[in-house]
């Protein structure tokens, strides 16, 4: 976990077990909780393979951070992964996203002062 | 024509580590047999969903995994066997948003969209076992015949 400002910027990688996810879902609250933290990135751009168990950390980890005044969005998920959890079932409607870690924090720095919509894909000229 | 070859690997399913370890073997053994990058991914991820039913609903058991070869394309069969309490409603597990544990309720019907052939053995008492196929090339359609 990395602090950028007010932002807390969470890195994935690789395979996780499961009592690290828990683990990590834990941290961030805590984390959240005890410093000015407005925003949450959690990059996946490492990351293999998300299933159902992986997909509800990542729900309730928004949800949680959403209690503590502060917003996740999720960066970088790869397109296998997407049309995985898409089959699977899983389109985690509560969880916003961005193609890369800099679109999650110009997302996040956008939202500062006033309400901004969901879209968050820049449409490319 | 598909011919069963021997089982060729046993993997337990005792923790959270074995998961880690099956879906490890899994990819592995789908990139070796040529699965592109998305099959991988959805393979991968019906096994994890399979493997943690087995660990948490079965109470633990193992994965067999076979390489299949089918004239055409080889395929990987992967059985999940526990002998836990087996599973009473088959059709009511089956179904999205159906749980008994603290998933989100895909983890069964989620699984079987991800893989080319699905088979659930199971009754009260007797144990489960659940049996998944993928093919590197997705078969024609001579499955309509029966």
């Amino acid at each position: 976990m990395l602090r950028l400002g007010d932002v807390l910027l969470v890195t994935l990688q690789g395979d996780l077990h499961d009592s690290t996810a828990e683990q990590l879902q834990q941290d961030i609250s805590e984390t959240i909780a005890s410093s000015s933290t407005t925003g949450v990135v959690i990059d996946l751009s490492g990351v293999e393979m998300v299933d159902s168990f992986l997909g509800r950390v990542l729900a309730e980890i928004a949800a949680k951070a959403g209690l503590l005044a502060a917003q996740t969005v999720v960066a970088g998920m790869r397109p296998a992964v997407a049309i995985t959890l898409v089959e699977l079932g899983l389109t985690l409607p509560g969880l916003r996203t961005a193609l890369t870690t800099e679109d999650a924090l110009g997302l996040l720095a956008g939202e500062a002062s006033p309400y901004r919509s969901r879209g968050t894909r820049r449409e490319s000229p | 024509m598909q011919t069963v070859g021997c089982v060729d690997a046993r993997l337990p399913i005792h923790s959270d580590m074995d998961l880690v370890w099956v879906r490890q073997h899994v990819r592995q053994t789908a990139a070796q047999l040529g699965f592109g990058l998305v099959e991988q991914t959805k393979l991968v991820t019906a096994a994890s969903e399979l493997a943690r039913n087995t660990l948490v609903h079965g109470g633990g058991g193992e994965v067999e995994a076979t390489v299949l070869r089918n004239g055409h394309a080889p395929g990987l069969r992967l059985a999940f066997i526990d002998e836990g309490p087996g599973i009473a409603d088959l059709e009511r597990a089956l179904s999205d948003g159906y749980t008994s544990g603290d998933g989100l309720g895909m983890g069964l019907g989620g699984a079987r969209r991800l893989v080319h052939e699905f088979a659930v053995d199971s009754s009260p008492g007797n144990g489960t076992t659940v049996t998944v196929t993928s093919w590197t090339v997705r078969p024609p359609r001579h499955r309509e015949e029966h």
